[in-house]
């Protein structure tokens, strides 16, 4: 479905994304992972189109990205962002409304839409704040509804950047719960995460990112080794077994 | 029927029963009522009314809406409730323009035309200045464009004080009065010449509705909905530099109907700029006929300047906004 190859993206003459070649299938649920500043956004909005590469090519059912019209692509990726500020009091159910902006010709949304919007809203447990104006929200309230958003606006694609900032273990788990329920239905999920423990129980597949190279990618048993772990981190790591057979990472505390 | 739909159509409503008020009252007074009757048969005031407060009211009211709207939209553009009409530079450059005009060529040149002219053309250039400045790669950095805009802005400011240093008595008068804004000269010629420039500006500008709710989300946020923001930004500024600048051309300096009519559509029917748009184009003219009319009434014979008016009335009235619903305002 999608195919980077080669893919390099330079700022002021530093790389901060080089040498990416994977393909993502559906279906498939993608962590990324790495260190702050390893890339990971950098990553994802390559995958989205909004920037461009260097070199190299990213390509959707084997055409290449930009040669997609914006609503259309719109239709088929979303894209989560990690800051989000709205000055303006729009409901929620308007902000999640927004998700259907491609699917509408300037023209007014459809009792469809709004139908659509109310579910999505449902999904992530805020139906109760559709009529809620959105900058009263708290940060968790918040983030739930920009997930509707992107629910609304139903692409194949789901490419979300920390989803699980500013939530507490329940509504991470639901988020996630959520994200792995839209890969079982055959469309991609693709997430920025710093939790890898969050990551090997989710992910089906994990890329790991130092500098912007891709040093592991594979299953989360595969990525998720204390040699690669300290190599990339700069810390010792403990692993164990979760009772439910996914690694889990705990880094050392030795260095202190 | 919506909220919105019913509050945009209270406003359309309202707005022909203000003109005729607005058309009666004055030193010579109609009863609003027998306006139709009067200038349908032509009997006694009709040319009072028909060459003089009909022009002029029509004026108002496309420079209120003019002002207005561009205003939601800069809010739209810079995802900012604080940001005016002016930002951009096409106020300050307009009142360059016309500073220039009048002390360098005195208000002879050109007669009428001059002044206004210059306005638009000055306007224009310091505004395609702002877009030229920071647009970099074919893309256009809004806080770039913002920071633009205000460097601009004080340097046309700049230069106007400069004028005014080096005016006469006569021309000081001539650009006070200028700044202070006004629809004393307001003749159905210059109706007719604003009245294309509108039509094209608010079709430009109601038509980013849409868009420029999306890019309430963020720029990035827009694209990844299929907004081209580039385009967006691009059409918005065209809209907004050609109304302000028929806007300031016609009338002057007129501070604050772009501030607050956007607010005050937002306060009463939420932020949707698909109701906001057009609500501000149709309160804007409201406000300004009536801010007009005030100015021309309270000190008769003698006329307030109407941004002195807009500013005395629309001031206070912004400060008790703030305070009455501080949250939904600004947050």
């Amino acid at each position: 479905m999608i195919e980077l190859s080669q893919v390099g993206y330079q700022v002021n003459g530093k790389w901060l994304v080089q040498d990416i070649n994977l393909t993502i299938k559906n279906g498939v649920f993608w962590g990324l992972v790495g260190p702050n500043g390893a890339g990971k956004s950098t990553l994802l909005r390559l995958i989205s189109g909004e920037l461009k590469p260097t070199i190299g090519e990213v390509t959707f059912f084997g055409k290449p990205i930009d040669s997609y019209d914006p609503k259309e692509l719109a239709r088929l990726r979303a894209y989560l962002q990690q800051k989000r500020d709205i000055s303006f009091p729009y409901t929620a159910l308007e902000v999640v409304l927004f998700g259907r902006y491609p699917y509408l010709n300037g023209t007014k949304e459809s009792g469809c839409d709004i139908a659509f919007a109310q579910k999505a809203l449902e999904r992530v447990e805020s139906g109760k704040f559709a009529e809620r104006l959105y900058p009263t929200l708290s940060g968790g309230e918040a983030s739930r509804v920009d997930v509707a958003r992107i629910l609304a606006q139903a692409p194949g694609l789901f490419l979300l950047d920390e989803p699980t900032n500013h939530l507490d273990p329940r509504h991470q788990v639901q988020i996630l719960n959520l994200c792995k329920s839209i890969c079982l239905q055959g469309k991609t999920v693709i997430i920025a995460i710093h939790d890898l423990n969050l990551a090997s129980m989710y992910a089906d597949q994990l890329l790991m990112l130092k500098d912007g190279i891709a040093v592991a990618c594979g299953s989360p048993e595969s990525v998720l080794t204390k040699n690669m772990l300290t190599e990339t981190y700069n810390i010792s790591f403990n692993i164990i077994t979760h009772p439910d057979g996914y690694p889990w990472v705990m880094p050392n505390l030795d260095f202190l | 029927m919506q909220k919105r739909t019913k509050i945009l159509l209270i406003l359309l409503g309202l707005l022909p029963i203000s003109i005729c008020v607005a058309a009666g009252l004055g030193a010579y007074q109609i009863l609003p009522w027998r306006i139709p009757k009067t200038l349908l048969f032509q009997e006694e005031g009709f040319p009072v009314l028909f060459y003089v407060r009909f022009p002029r009211i029509v004026l108002v009211a496309i420079v209120g809406s003019m002002l207005a709207i561009s205003g939601a939209t800069l809010q739209g553009i810079f995802r900012n409730p604080l940001a005016d009409p002016g930002l951009i530079g096409v106020t300050a450059g307009a009142g360059l323009g016309a500073s220039l005009w009048i002390v360098v060529f005195g208000s002879g040149l050109l007669g009428m035309w001059g002044v206004p002219v210059a306005a638009f053309t000055c306007g224009s250039i310091v505004t395609i200045g702002v877009w030229k400045i920071s647009e970099s790669g074919g893309k256009v950095h809004t806080v770039t464009l913002l920071l633009a805009g205000i460097a601009l802005n004080s340097i046309a400011g700049a230069c106007i004080g400069l004028m005014t240093f080096l005016a006469d008595d006569e021309q000081l008068r001539s650009l006070t009065f200028w700044f202070l804004g006004g629809f004393g000269g307001a003749t159905w010629t210059v109706v007719f010449v604003t009245i294309p420039i509108a039509i094209v500006g608010l079709i430009v500008l109601l038509q980013q509705a849409s868009s420029l709710n999306a890019i309430s989300l963020g720029e990035s946020e827009a694209y990844h909905l299929g907004v081209r923001t580039e385009s967006l930004k691009r059409w918005s500024v065209f809209g907004v530099a050609l109304t302000v600048g028929a806007a300031v051309s016609a009338a002057g300096g007129i501070g604050f109907v772009g501030l607050v009519v956007p607010h005050l559509l937002r306060l009463i029917g939420g932020a949707d700029h698909r109701y906001v748009l057009p609500g501000s184009a149709l309160g804007g003219a409201l406000l300004l006929i009536l801010a007009d009319l005030f100015s021309r009434t309270v000190v008769a014979p003698a006329e307030l300047p109407v941004g002195v008016v807009t500013a005395l009335l629309g001031g206070p009235f912004f400060l008790w906004l703030l305070i009455r619903f501080k949250r939904e305002i600004f947050l």
